[in-house]
């Protein structure tokens, strides 16, 4: 099983959006490497005709009723907001699409 | 006054009721305790001395009317900072959350307030629950009360450090990978995983959904089973929850007696890597219970092996996806906002400042395990252990009641020591690992010193699902046993602070 | 773009065949959200109708809203999917701040339902068969509002405004398998196909499916390839196409834009494309790289939905009569031609005239006002007859109120313009602008005796029995009484004035 290069870190590093320093980035690259070398052992059960389990519990169909529960006021739910303005969460300029 | 915070949950809540002792002279005890030793010990990240002692007032209040006071009216807890507590800071050990007052509470807060539970604060805990020793906290390391300069396991050092240091008889931990009984075993103390799905997670900041389980620590099984019972039961507000009577764990925690029952030794906890205090120690208890007129036998586990691996790559994967909410836009940390900057820059950038390396680490790897192309070999693999874990663990339990192994491979280490090799912090949770992965019910119980370094050494006794009061009933047993044998608990031969 | 010079229609389909897909949003109008119990009502004030789980506060989990899943099952059966027996949610991963939890709860490669068809019916009466890949479950995002930036438009704003209050809707998304052979008549597919479902997804009860209220959106997908290849070409993907006439338009422009592109020997970006209502266009959005990895993984804190198979045939034996059938029954019970049905259903009739005649109205009398005026008014303004503003109770009442003489044809005219125009219900409409028919005699009497007066040597004739004369007077009168007196009774009244039996 490959290991992971300083690139490879870098790219996963965009995707879950952590803005890495370059030292970070040759750290992470060396510790990861070995991390993926030692967790790879669970590829020799690749092959292996066993049913995959997602979740320890064998629960289906957990529904609830489509009945309304109270919500949080407007002021509980922006508490916690860094800005907010017109009873809205402020965020910075989006990129991108509408 | 001071032998208040030595009472257990138990005595404390009985002389409560009958009138001895005040809630709030109780409340006041541990918050003079935790002002006294906690400066050294850091196991409170949050001290809520206000709402404690207004909690432990309508306690005595109550009793005054002569109303009906629950088995833990009035007993003081500490509660992990994982667990959310409305109008009180929960941070989760990161500075991601720093200042964040949460506007619910998550079902275990609510349970444990309508149980009449004095909550005193919240427990230090490895950032996001990710660690083994509570030196990932954004908030400073824990001491381990038996010796500061070691680490009182992780993630929730702090709940566990505070038993041992005698400022709460009770606490709430939450155990991932062994979380719960891993710091238990290292700080001489009890703690428990229920079985998946038993204690509500509605409010539990998730580190890995299909893992994370919230559970009691006690300083005597008695008080655990307490705590279990008031905590666990269905929650319509948890998909996961399950809909079935709690375990009689209560009553099982009573019996202390195991004869007749079937113990089986896990073969592959043992051998290279395992200390030999720690092994010395556990034979002893294994020994104990064949005494006690348990029929013993050993198992093979061979799947356990993967264990480890599989858990490195299951919990990183749902913990990427689970903390991606933390993007400074809603709530927490946001720095990096000069006007000029986009969101998607200062998600980046707040990520950057906000979380620790041991969290970044684990996203990085869950993102990487996840990402196209690798997760047929890696998720998809793992979750396939998972299934085979489940069929050795089938399998010993079609032969055996309980299983038992050492909680940890060694003792507490000192802080720092592992600190930059994740793989060797990692091997602390050897034992305690496939119990998550599979969903059962597992205990970690003081049962001696490590001649070597005298300290404490836990044994995990592991059950099938909704088999809890098993765990009791064993660790009931071997705990009487010992007391006995010693003459006093484990704990009092602690170094005081 | 828009500015840039395209090969026409023609010439496109003279070289090219499209291949669309086409991927709906659904809104289902349930009471609560998919996984938490916050209200979906529109309009409330920002945020107010959010909570733990919808906001993605940390440590809330989601609980499934069983009228989601059953809706679901319904649309899947409404479309002949094959409804599966074991499903679950997954976790499509990516940042974005109207998505709270910075992944969208979703399903993955476990659809509730698959495999379907929906038959759609053309203008000229053919029938077109789009084939279904997939319904499966998800929930909508917040909305954002741009502040800064030219007429609320994301780019140039300084900042977003986040308000989730739509966060955690629940939609069905309807992804279509690739619609080959439509040719020329690949945009009245799209055009058609988003019409039929939208009838679909009103006759199950499970939606308004106003997509003038964004309870229904739709993405086209278009590819071109040389007439006579197999192998498909690069697709584009123009988002939130949000009403039936920008469906039809948005392919068309794709069409062109791609023939125009490849016939330079150029080649096609797979993309995001925004469409403008205003000149028809397509513009460029976001390019897609495969930076993209949405890293899918069964949502852990849900656990699998396995609709028992005998609730399924439950659900498939109450379904209701879907619209095709409807049509040709309502066909029949409102006796008209296939023509007339035709322009009928190609105006968006069908659902206001039914309700129009539920609400007491005849066939004919529903059918008029609705084919006529509110037809024509839809046409002129690019809107949806169903969606003018007013009710088909409203054009009954207008109906009732000519059947029962108190208005002519021209006053409830007027009548509907003032609904349309918002001045409130059609009587107080008449008593507002005062427009009913005059035909009680006191009023009238007075008029006539005018008229009399007025024209005596008109009268003198009919006296002397000319009575066609009369029409000149019945003009002076309704002249004065501005047309609104009744024409049969002024005329009677004349002649009696005059002493003149009438033949
Ligand atoms: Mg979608
Ligand atoms: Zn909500």
């Amino acid at each position: 099983m490959p290991g992971i290069t300083r690139e490879e870190v870098a790219h996963l590093a965009r995707l879950s959006r952590l803005e890495l320093k370059p030292e970070e980035l040759d750290h992470f690259a060396e510790q990861l490497d070995v991390i993926i070398g030692a967790v790879a052992r669970v590829s020799e059960v690749a092959g292996q005709d066993v049913p995959p389990t997602s979740h320890p519990l064998p629960l289906t169909n957990v529904m609830r009723a489509d009945e309304v529960r109270p919500s949080l006021t407007p002021e509980q739910a922006l508490s916690g907001a860094p800005a907010a303005e017109e009873q809205r969460f402020r965020v910075p300029q989006i990129l991108g699409e509408d | 006054m001071t032998e208040l915070i030595r009472y257990t949950a138990a005595e404390t809540a009985g002389a409560i009721a009958k009138g001895e002792v005040s809630a709030v002279e109780v409340a006041q005890a541990h918050l003079d305790r935790i002002e006294a030793v906690d400066k050294k010990v850091n196991a409170f990240l949050h001290v809520d001395t206000e709402g404690a002692l207004a909690a432990a007032k309508a306690v005595d209040e109550k009793r005054a009317k002569g109303e009906e006071l629950g088995p833990l009216a009035g007993v003081p807890l500490a509660l992990k900072d994982v667990f959310t507590t409305k109008g009180v800071p929960t941070t989760c050990g990161s500075k991601m959350l720093e200042g964040w007052i949460p506007p619910y509470d998550a079902t275990l807060t609510s349970r444990l307030k309508d149980a009449g539970v004095v909550i005193l604060g919240k427990t230090n805990m490895d950032e996001f629950a990710m660690g083994s020793s509570t030196e990932n906290s954004a908030y400073g390391p824990t001491g381990n009360p038996w010796d500061l300069t070691r680490i009182p396991g992780g993630s929730g050092g702090g709940s566990a450090a505070a038993l041992a240091a005698f400022e709460a008889p009770l606490a709430i931990g939450t155990d991932t990978g062994g979380s719960i009984r891993q710091p238990g075993a290292v700080t001489g103390t009890v703690g428990v995983k229920p079985t998946y799905g038993s204690v509500s997670r509605y409010g539990l900041v998730a580190f890995s959904s299909s893992l994370d389980q919230g559970g009691p620590c006690a300083r005597t099984v008695l008080d655990a089973a307490l705590l279990h019972e008031a905590i666990a039961g269905h929650d319509p507000l948890d998909s996961t929850s399950i809909d079935a009577p709690v375990p009689a764990v209560v009553e099982a925690a009573k019996m202390r007696d195991v004869r007749g029952m079937r113990i089986g030794v896990v073969k592959e906890f043992a051998g290279e890597g395992y200390q030999a205090g720690v092994m010395e120690r556990f034979n002893e208890s294994v020994e104990l219970l064949r005494e006690l007129g348990a029929e013993v036998v050993e198992v093979s586990c061979p799947s356990f092996t993967l264990a480890l691996p599989a858990y490195y790559l299951i919990a990183p994967s749902e913990c990427s996806s689970n903390l991606a909410r933390f993007d400074a836009m809603r709530y927490g940390l946001r720095v990096g906002d000069d006007g000029t900057r986009s969101a998607e820059e200062v998600t980046a950038l707040t990520r950057e400042a906000g979380f620790g390396d041991e969290v970044k680490r684990r996203i990085i790897l869950g993102t990487y395990a996840l990402s196209s192309g690798y997760y047929d070999a890696y998720y998809g693999s793992a979750q396939k252990v998972r299934t085979l874990i489940s069929r050795d663990f089938d399998a010993a339990f079609a032969g055996v009641d309980v299983l038992v192994s050492p909680t940890t491979p060694t003792t507490a280490f000192p802080i720092g020591e592992r600190a930059d090799d994740p793989m060797a912090m990692y091997l602390a949770d050897l034992c305690t690992i496939p119990s998550n992965l599979a969903g059962n019910a597992a205990m970690s119980l003081p049962v001696g010193l490590a001649p070597e370094d005298n300290l404490p050494v836990g044994l995990q006794i592991i059950a099938p699902a909704m088999a809890d009061d098993r765990l009791y009933r064993v660790g009931g047993a071997v705990e009487a046993a010992l007391n006995d044998k010693w003459g006093h608990t484990l704990l009092e031969e602690a170094p005081a602070l | 773009m828009s500015v840039m010079t395209l090969v026409s229609y023609e010439d496109a389909l003279a070289s090219y065949d499209p291949v669309m897909g086409l991927e709906v949003h659904v809104e289902l109008g349930t009471k609560t959200k998919m996984f938490c119990g916050c209200s979906t009502e529109l309009g409330a004030e920002p945020n107010s109708q959010t909570c733990p789980t919808c906001l993605g506060l940390p440590g809330s989990l989601p609980v499934v809203n069983a009228v989601g899943v059953e809706s679901a099952v319904k649309i899947g059966l409404a479309l002949n999917c094959d409804i599966a027996e074991w499903c679950r949610f997954a976790r499509k991963n990516y940042f974005y701040p109207d998505m709270p939890k910075n992944f969208q709860t979703s399903q993955y490669d476990e659809p509730i339902a698959f495999n379907g068809y929906l038959d759609v019916q053309l203008e000229d009466g053919s029938t077109f068969r789009v084939e279904i890949e997939r319904a499966h479950m998800e929930e909508d995002t917040g909305k954002s509002s741009h502040v800064g930036g030219a007429t609320g438009r994301i780019h140039g704003a300084t900042h977003s405004l986040l308000d989730y209050n739509r966060a955690g809707i629940p939609l069905i998304e309807i992804v279509t398998k690739p619609i080959e052979g439509a040719g020329e008549r690949a945009p009245e597919v799209a055009k058609a196909y988003v019409a039929e479902l939208r009838e679909v997804i009103r006759s199950l009860g499970v939606s308004e499916a106003r997509m003038d209220k964004g309870q229904m959106r739709c993405d086209v997908n278009l590819s071109l390839r040389p007439n006579g290849t197999e192998k498909f070409g690069t697709r584009s993907e123009t988002k939130n196409v949000n009403s039936l006439r920008s469906v039809e338009r948005a392919a068309r422009y794709e069409i062109r834009r791609h023939a125009t592109v490849l016939s330079d020997g150029g080649t096609i970006v797979q993309e995001t494309r925004h469409f403008h209502e205003d000149d028809g266009s397509t513009t460029s959005g976001r390019i897609k790289d495969n930076a993209e990895d949405y890293r899918y993984f069964p949502e852990p804190d849900l656990v699998p939905v396995a609709p028992a198979r005998a609730w399924v045939e439950e659900l498939r034996a109450a379904l209701p009569e879907l619209p095709r059938v409807r049509r040709a029954r309502l066909q029949a019970e409102w006796g008209l031609s296939d023509k007339d049905m035709q322009s009928v259903l190609n105006a968006g009739a069908v659902g206001p005239i039914q309700e129009t005649i539920a609400a007491g109205a005849p066939a004919d009398q529903a059918r008029k006002w609705w084919m006529g005026e509110l037809a024509r008014r839809a046409n002129e303004t690019g809107t949806e007859l169903s969606e003018q503003p007013i009710t088909p109770v409203q054009v009954a009442r207008v109906a009732a109120l000519v059947a029962e003489g108190k208005l002519n044809d021209k006053l409830a005219r007027q009548v509907i313009e003032g609904v349309l125009a918002g001045e409130g219900e059609p009587d107080e409409i008449v008593e507002k602008r005062g427009l009913a028919v005059v035909s009680d005699d006191s009023a009238l009497g007075a008029a006539v005796d005018q008229a009399i007066a007025e024209n005596e040597g008109i009268a003198a004739k009919i006296r002397d029995g000319k009575i066609q004369a009369v029409g000149a007077l019945v003009g002076a009168v309704m002249k004065a009484t501005r047309g609104q007196a009744d024409a049969a009774r002024v005329k009677d009244l004349i002649l009696e004035k005059l002493g003149v039996e009438g033949q």
